[in-house]
């Protein structure tokens, strides 16, 4: 029996931007205020998984075409990038910099390396959030 | 005069996921139980938002948001599971 579950899909397309939204805004909030990379990562797996549940595997994969466990590696490879980088410039592991930088639409903007680290963690969390979810739902 | 007012509405509150965890532990069927656990999820949203007034502080209105979206997700989790046996499927077209 084929259901028309159409108030779903269309419900959950709307949600899906308002969720990812406030994920990138926990995600860029983390210095300041609560939040940070964790929990936007959680967050914008939990829009993903929406999507799963109004549509099915196969075309929430055409529509992000990401193998997630490259995601993983991208992250990992971005949290010791930041690491490393701290040793060109002849500091210890793990030092981070930061400063007001002029950039053109936003103005005056404080930068820190920590959220190159953070990006890391985001990227990893949804790595793998993403893997286990879909592992566990492609068997059958 | 405020903080009474707070106070008595969170005492109303906590009587009131009295009344759905009695549902949630007698209710018959399984929907029942569902529909007071998205209602509990919606008070513990109420709940938290007087707490954030009386201690004066700002920093839980992103639980609000987050309890919101994820006890409707949880929800529909829930309800897809009932209706097709499975909750994320493979290929919806056959």
């Amino acid at each position: 029996m084929k259901t028309n579950d159409v108030i779903l899909q269309t419900t959950s397309k709307v949600v899906f931007f308002i969720i990812i939204l406030f994920a990138i805004h926990l995600f860029f909030a983390g210095h300041y205020h609560p939040g940070g990379g964790f929990v936007g990562g959680l967050m914008t797996s939990g829009a993903i998984v929406l999507l799963l549940l109004a549509f099915d595997i196969k075309t929430v994969a055409k529509g992000f075409p990401i193998d997630y466990k490259i995601l993983i590696g991208i992250g990992l490879l971005f949290a010791i990038g930041t690491a490393a980088g701290s040793l060109i410039f002849n500091v210890p592991f793990f030092t981070h910099v930061f400063g007001d930088v002029y950039l053109p639409i936003f103005g005056e903007t404080s930068l820190h390396t920590a959220m190159l680290f953070d990006l890391g963690v985001y990227l990893v969390v949804i790595g793998v959030t993403m893997t286990i979810i879909q592992t566990i739902g492609e068997s059958e | 005069m405020l903080v009474m007012v707070m106070k008595l509405s969170l005492i109303l509150i906590t009587l009131a996921m009295l009344g759905f965890i009695y549902r949630l532990v007698k209710g018959p069927t399984v929907p029942d139980r569902i529909v007071a656990l998205d209602a509990i999820g919606i008070n513990l949203v109420a709940m938290i938002a007087i707490l954030s007034m009386l201690f004066k502080t700002y920093a839980f209105l992103d639980v609000i948001l987050l309890l919101g979206i994820l006890s409707f997700i949880g929800t529909t989790a829930f309800s897809k599971f009932l209706e097709k046996g499975e909750i994320i499927e493979n290929d919806r077209n056959h």
